[in-house]
């Protein structure tokens, strides 16, 4: 197998099985990510402890590179700080799924991504209000 | 007859992309064959100047070129009278054009009749009056994607003053009965438009038949250039309407204060045009008449019959496709889905979890990037046709669409593939 192909397997595990997948009893911020073009969507729930990610859980609906991204996502940032996360770019995100996506998947990819990095703001502005 | 391994002799796009690949976007774009590229270069190479402005010889050869191209076209859609056509970039743009100059007339409570399988550009310049209290009505379609007469009659009243409709639906592939709707539009006294983006391209279609007030299509969609498109009108309707787009050529006389007009159709062209275009389009049009209409139609008709018969027959899991089963009223478009994905509500705490899995159904997105590694060009997504896609209860259909240069084999492909994409993703 390539690694193209290899990287097309992982991704359809996590499509299949996907990780983290749920919702966070009382979370420190809960946020919805929505592509209307596509009507793919995710949510995220977060459990937020001075500043590390303790717990992070979704749920979605969309293509295999959305869902399983997002999953792939979800195991990536758990135990990070919030720091740490909105510092995560996208170069990085299409690196780590390794597949040859081309412009218009490339924004399933990110959808996730994106949905994170707002809870994350989201539960900032919250705190400093 | 047609025999497309043929015809793709002389599309030079097919050398490029080698044997075995299955083009199956036609209703988003199509190829162009030799004679329309060599039509285009010529112009460059041999005529090139401005239209009308130049009292010298290589612009009224230019001139000429431009007004042959128009009475060709309108020659091809049966209008007598070659200034009926009006070029413009789209059909976008010709929709566009109608709907910006007759919503000038409209007044609060005037109504414009659309359907819900309407392009997305038969429906914004409309939703644009909206501020100005027009309203905007749809007729829905029944449960075999046919425009529901029912629901038309019941949305025409005195108040209908414009009913702008799609010939034919670029998601479902239903060909309407055009000549039948332009007849109970007049009947209730409305101006009766037609979007025949895909119709023109894959079908005879005569103005004068039909009996329709506009007709709307766009060059690329039938083997000519992108950038060029047309707007058909009937002549009184168009002199009585107000310009488009203000500047030269569509002017006679210019004053401080005011312009008087030029004729039609140089009043709806401002600007320098798209001559290389309609040249372009011109030799496309040539190109389609050496086969005939007729015979398009009938290739096209053999390719969604073979498709459904194909669907039938197939054992893929959970294949459904949207749009009439009688390959008589439904032209070479044949949208699908493996499962089905329904829209999400977001106002209504959309993300419970239960419902969240679309279990085991394939998301267009995927099917289109499986096809493609097996080279099979298809679309995915709502096609423009966004409120007819949520009518169908979907996030989105992935659509394979025909054009002279497909095959029986092209179909038969494309099964393999949709089988592929589906046992891959049940596994
Ligand atoms: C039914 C229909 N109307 C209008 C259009 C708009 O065509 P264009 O994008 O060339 O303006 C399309 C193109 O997809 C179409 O399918």
């Amino acid at each position: 197998m390539s690694d193209e192909e290899i990287n097309m397997e992982i991704l359809l595990d996590h499509y299949r099985s996907p990780r983290n997948y749920g919702k966070i009893d009382n979370p420190s911020v809960q946020l919805v990510e929505y592509n209307p073009v596509c009507g793919d969507a995710v949510q995220f729930s977060l459990k937020i402890d001075n500043g590390i990610l303790t717990d992070v859980k979704f749920i979605g609906r969309g293509c295999s590179v959305s869902q399983g991204a997002a999953s792939i996502l979800t195991e990536k940032v758990k135990g990070k700080s919030t720091e740490e996360v909105m510092n995560i770019g996208a170069e990085e995100i299409l690196k780590n799924i390794g597949l040859n996506l081309g412009p218009s998947r490339e924004k399933c990819a990110l959808l996730s991504l994106n949905a994170l990095q707002k809870s994350v703001k989201k539960y900032r502005d919250g705190k400093n209000e | 007859m047609l025999t497309s391994d043929e015809v793709k002799q002389d599309f030079p796009i097919f050398e490029s992309l080698g044997d075995g690949y299955a083009y199956l976007d036609n209703a988003a774009t199509t190829h162009k064959p030799r004679s329309v590229l060599e039509a285009i270069n010529d112009f460059y190479s041999n005529q090139n100047s401005n239209v009308y402005r130049g009292i010298y010889r290589l612009s009224e050869d230019a001139t000429d070129s431009y007004y042959r191209a128009r009475r060709n076209i309108s020659d091809f859609i049966g209008s007598r009278n070659p200034d009926t056509l009006i070029f413009t970039r789209n059909a976008t743009e010709s929709l566009n054009l109608v709907a910006s100059s007759l919503g000038r007339g409209l007044k609060a409570g005037d109504e414009v009749l659309i359907s819900i399988m309407e392009h997305h550009s038969n429906i914004v310049p409309w939703q644009l009056w909206l501020p100005e209290g027009v309203k905007l009505r749809y007729v829905d379609i029944d449960s075999d994607g046919y425009l529901d007469m029912e629901s038309f009659q019941d949305n025409l009243n005195g108040r209908t003053k414009i009913v702008s409709l799609v010939h034919e639906s670029n998601l479902l592939g239903t060909i309407n009965d055009a000549r039948e709707l332009s007849r109970i539009a007049h009947d209730n006294g409305s101006i009766f438009i037609l979007d025949g983006a895909q119709s023109v391209p894959h079908m005879p279609v005569d103005v004068e038949r039909i009996g329709c007030d506009f007709l709307a299509f766009s060059g690329h969609k039938m083997l000519g250039p992108m950038g060029i498109g047309c707007l058909y009108g009937r002549m009184e309707l168009l002199e009585g309407m107000p310009p488009f787009l203000g500047g030269g050529e569509m002017i006679r006389e210019v004053y401080r204060d005011r312009s008087v007009w030029n004729d039609v159709p140089q009043k709806f062209e401002a600007g320098t045009p798209n001559v290389a275009g309609a040249i372009g389009l011109s030799a496309a049009v040539n190109y389609l008449r050496s086969y005939g209409m007729e015979n398009v139609r009938a290739h096209e008709k053999n390719l969604i019959r073979k498709t459904l018969k194909m669907e039938e027959e197939s054992k893929i899991n959970e294949l459904v496709s949207y749009g009439p089963r009688n390959p008589d009223n439904r032209g070479g478009i044949f949208s699908f889905n493996i499962g089905k994905i329904s829209p999400i509500d977001l106002e209504s705490e959309m993300l419970e979890q239960s419902s969240m899995k679309i279990g085991s159904a394939v998301h267009p997105h995927d099917v289109a990037s499986s096809l493609d590694r097996e080279r099979i060009a298809v679309r995915s997504g709502h096609h423009c046709a966004m409120p007819l896609t949520h009518r169908l209860g979907v996030v989105a259909t992935s659509r394979a669409s025909y054009y002279i240069y497909n095959s029986e084999s092209d179909v038969e492909n494309l099964f393999q593939a949709i089988e592929n994409v589906a046992v891959k993703y049940h596994e």
